[in-house]
């Protein structure tokens, strides 16, 4: 079946040309753009599931092998000579050699000169297997919804349009079999990111948001850029595969150490910073609020912003040869999660919330791809996306619920008029407080423990004291949220309608029983339904990664377990080999509960690392066994969740007031959340001002030496025009009149004389001319 | 008797054969008037009726080689005379816008007399 996947991009693609290019033309109706977009997308949903299934589930399972780059659709870029200039720089003899990946022998040859052949080929392994189903499966439950959100909006085809280009460029980007389709894909979704932000373009807020958008995104892409180029420069090579063979066999970089990879990682980092929201290029997400809720959902919640993971996990070998960049994802990603976090606190529009709730999960992620937990950061990338999407999705059915009304002040007590919506908002809450068994507890207990008991980087106790932290603000807010939109007082105006307050005036009224009343009201079938697929999603999903301490040490469920699943794409820096985890037969599982299971620490022995403070290493010495540790840390990160609940009952259900009081008594810290930080205001002084003064000044330079050498110069052209012709009228001519006048005052007189104007004359001159003429015969014949 | 009939004989020959020098010293003495003509008098219709005279003399040349030819066989008898139609055209246009410029002239400056016209010379 994967022989077919080429088709999982192209059917977007194809459903967002017809829709794009013939659903004005021809004015297609809803029922038709939504038929077509969804239609695709589901085509491709299924192809991904048929193609994944037969990768690793058939009888004819590919599954170890984690690079199957299926057919190259073409050659994109056909190659020439790559001069590998950075790097170690390959002698002129070809040398050739085995790796071993995997238990698969890749030959490798590092030839100087080598041939840069990009090819547009998709890459089917246990990483984009995953995100193909992520990106097919949450988009179809989101194109599902947003038929029924975007019904009657003006421009109905253009919205299917963008999003199937959107789905084009995600799966490009996760598909992608190297470096340079992978650029392709991350500038599309980026594109389509900018358009769906400023769908609404006449209103001036969109129109800002995705400039902000983009232009931050363009930061990122510059780094990224300089990477891929770094690492064509230094492998000779786009190709994801032969890039990983030769990456390890480069020495791992010590902390401090800034060598090659370290700055390749560098690069990566910065374009997944700007992609995935991360400090201090996070200020584009919260602002992108402004396109409508299913692409915030899709694009801002789901997919797109894990880009930045998915690329940080392609490159795990790059990164984990770098020990500084590294510790360097680790502390952005915590820094992240709790800044974002304090600041959705304070926050009082609903997509506000959980967009910086969305900012600090993927901090999350970036957290425990630091700690080199990077199998569990795409775990956590996983049930965010089912919980997030549902609770954007949720959002979004509020928002249509209230007739476009955001702010959660004028909500309250929804639950009786959505009871669906509640309902499913309520397993998306429970997952992202990470209350067991709901998927989210799976994911973020397993960061905080990796964080906690890392081996790669230092101070991962500081991370896991932060990321802890964190958790305890998400479940705040998101508790904070629930109550405020769910459940106490109606506080909602029964008589106001509120359509131009949030400026939709180009919507048309939907048909809902409830119209006339304005009192919210449930969303229709097209909505609730994929809202509820996501909830079952969010409360189960989690458990394909479920802890280890649950299952006695030791990952169950063979293929279906999501780190063995992904295991053959780490690389593992204590043994500097791809882990290789073959699904377990039960022989091999009976020889492994035979024998007492290795701690997660034996890693000690060989770490290079560090031999300072280790958070779960000293709890582990207090009690005992692994197991029990673990047992610690998820009692832990369980009373974490418990207390943000407790603070948030406390503080919006049992006493609302009790909020206002907090908030007065902590001003200062309350104004600097409410405020984001001043981090806006900040860039806005620091950049946005000091770009404008550069613009200024360049401008000024331009229109005073640039503009005047160029006037001058036309001065100048003017000027000695002038001066030659001059020259010419009076000095060329007047010698040349001079000379001829000279000429006929000599000569006329002369001339003059054989003019008489006598007829008898000239018939005189004839005559003698004819006989001269004839004499001369005579002389000539004698 | 029989010179007699060859004397006869002789003159009819001549008649039937003329001798082409004498044409040509007829013609030359018409050429050298109509040139004498031209040059020496002052009115223009004189100079016109001269100027005839040359033509003529030209012309009586081209029928006397004609003949000529034609007695002694060598090419083409017609030659000559094919260029004497040509030669009265060319006779006849003069003579009209000749004598056109010759009324133009007296209206304008009543005189026929070409020493006093010298315009010629500006």
């Amino acid at each position: 079946m994967y022989r077919y996947i080429w088709l999982v991009p192209l059917l977007p693609l194809i459903g967002a040309a017809i829709n794009g290019i013939f659903g004005r033309w021809f004015r297609f109706s809803e029922k038709l753009i939504g038929g077509i977009a969804v239609g695709t997308v589901a085509l491709s949903f299924l192809i991904s599931f048929a193609a994944v299934y037969s990768y690793g589930f058939s009888g004819n399972a590919q599954w170890p092998n984690p690079y199957i780059t299926t057919q190259t659709a073409f050659t994109w870029i056909p190659g020439g000579a790559v001069k590998q200039s950075l790097g170690t720089a390959q002698p002129s003899t070809p040398e050739t050699r085995t790796i071993s990946i995997a238990n698969q022998p890749v030959t490798v040859s590092n030839q100087r000169g080598s041939l840069l052949n990009i090819e547009w080929s998709y890459q089917l392994d246990p990483l984009s297997s995953i995100f193909m189903l992520i990106v097919t499966g949450v988009g179809l439950c989101i194109f599902v919804f947003a038929t029924g959100y975007m019904h009657g909006e003006t421009g109905f085809y253009r919205f299917f349009a963008y999003m199937g280009l959107f789905m084009f460029s995600m799966l490009v980007l996760v598909m992608g079999s190297n470096f340079v389709m992978m650029f392709v894909g991350w500038e599309g979704v980026g594109l389509c990111s900018y358009l769906l932000i400023g769908y609404y373009f006449n209103k001036q807020e969109a129109a800002n948001a995705s400039r902000k958008a983009f232009i931050t995104n363009r930061i990122g892409d510059f780094g990224f850029m300089l990477a891929v180029f770094a690492v064509i420069a230094t492998f000779g090579t786009a190709q994801f595969t032969n890039v990983v063979t030769q990456a390890v066999s480069y020495p791992v970089e010590s902390l401090g150490h800034w060598g090659l990879m370290s700055w390749i990682a560098l690069g990566l980092m910065i374009g997944a910073c700007g992609k995935s929201a991360q400090f201090p290029l996070h200020v584009w997400l919260p602002d992108a609020m402004a396109g409508p809720t299913p692409v915030s959902a899709l694009i801002h919640a789901a997919t797109m912003v894990t880009a930045g993971l998915y690329m940080l996990t392609r490159t795990n070998v790059i990164f984990q040869h770098s020990h500084t960049m590294m510790l360097v994802v680790a502390l952005v990603g915590a820094f992240t999660a709790i800044f974002a976090a304090t600041i959705g606190i304070t926050q009082n529009d609903i997509k506000k919330v959980l967009a910086y709730s969305t900012v600090s999960q993927l901090g999350f992620m970036f957290l425990a791809c630091g700690v080199g937990a990077f199998i569990i950061g795409i775990f956590h990338v996983m049930t965010h996306a089912f919980f997030k999407a549902l609770m954007f999705l949720g959002s979004g059915s509020v928002i249509h619920g209230m007739h476009h009304e955001q702010d959660m002040r004028k909500m309250g007590g929804l639950k009786k008029y959505m009871p669906i919506t509640y309902l499913t908002f309520l397993a998306g809450w429970l997952a992202i407080c990470g209350i067991i068994p709901f998927s989210g507890f799976w994911s973020k207990d397993e960061i905080l423990w990796n964080a906690a008991s890392t081996r790669q980087i230092p101070l991962g106790w500081l991370v896991w004291l932060v990321g802890t932290i964190a958790a305890t603000c998400t479940a705040f807010y998101m508790t904070r949220l629930m109550a405020m939109t769910f459940w106490g007082k109606e506080r909602f105006p029964a008589h106001e309608h509120s359509m131009e307050h949030e400026g939709h005036a180009q919507k048309k009224e939907h048909a809902t029983p409830h119209h006339d009343s304005h009192l919210p009201h449930e969303s229709p079938k097209s909505m609730w339904v994929p809202l509820v697929v996501l909830a079952i999603l969010a409360t189960v999903g989690g458990l394909v990664g479920i802890s280890t301490a649950f299952t006695g040490g030791k990952h169950v469920g063979g293929r279906m377990n999501i780190v063995h699943w992904l295991e053959p794409v780490i690389w593992d820096p204590t043994m500097k080999a791809f882990k290789v985890d073959e699904p377990l037969s039960p022989a091999e599982e009976a020889r492994i509960a035979a024998t007492p299971h290795t701690s997660v620490l034996r890693a000690e022995v060989v770490s290079p690392t560090e031999n300072g403070f280790n958070l779960a290493h000293t709890v582990e010495s207090k009690v005992g066994s692994e197991t029990a540790t673990e047992w610690v840390f998820i009692i832990i990160s369980l009373a974490v969740a418990g207390l943000g609940i407790g603070a948030g009952l406390l503080f919006y259900v049992k006493s609302p007031r009790l909020a206002d009081v907090w908030a007065a008594r902590l001003k200062p810290l309350y104004e600097a959340s409410y405020n984001k930080y001043w981090i806006d205001e900040f860039f806005g002084l620091a950049i946005t001002r000091r770009t404008m003064d550069l613009a200024r000044a360049v401008f000024a330079f331009d229109s005073k030496f640039v503009d005047g050498g160029v006037n001058g110069s036309a001065w100048l052209t003017r000027f000695t025009s002038t001066v030659t012709g001059l020259t010419d009228k009076y000095f060329v001519d007047g010698l040349v009149n001079t000379i001829a006048n000279f000429v006929v005052r000599l000569m006329s007189p002369i001339v003059r004389a054989a003019q008489t104007g006598l007829t008898a004359n000239y018939a005189l001159v004839m005559v003698i001319g004819l006989l001269i003429a004839v004499a001369l015969y005579f002389v000539k014949s004698f | 008797m029989l010179q007699e009939a060859s004397r006869a004989s002789t003159a009819l020959e001549s008649i039937k054969h003329p001798d082409l020098s004498k044409f040509l010293v007829i013609a030359a003495i018409l050429f050298i008037i109509g040139v004498a003509g031209v040059l020496t008098r002052r009115n223009l219709l004189v100079i016109f009726m001269s100027i005839e005279l040359i033509l003529n003399a030209a012309n009586l040349n081209f029928i006397a080689f004609s003949r000529y030819l034609q007695d002694t066989g060598h090419g083409d008898p017609m030659s000559g005379l094919n260029f004497i139609n040509p030669d009265r055209f060319v006779a006849a246009a003069e003579a009209a816008i000749g004598l056109g410029i010759v009324i133009a002239l007296y209206r304008n400056r009543e005189t026929i007399w070409i020493d006093e016209i010298d315009l010629m010379k500006w």
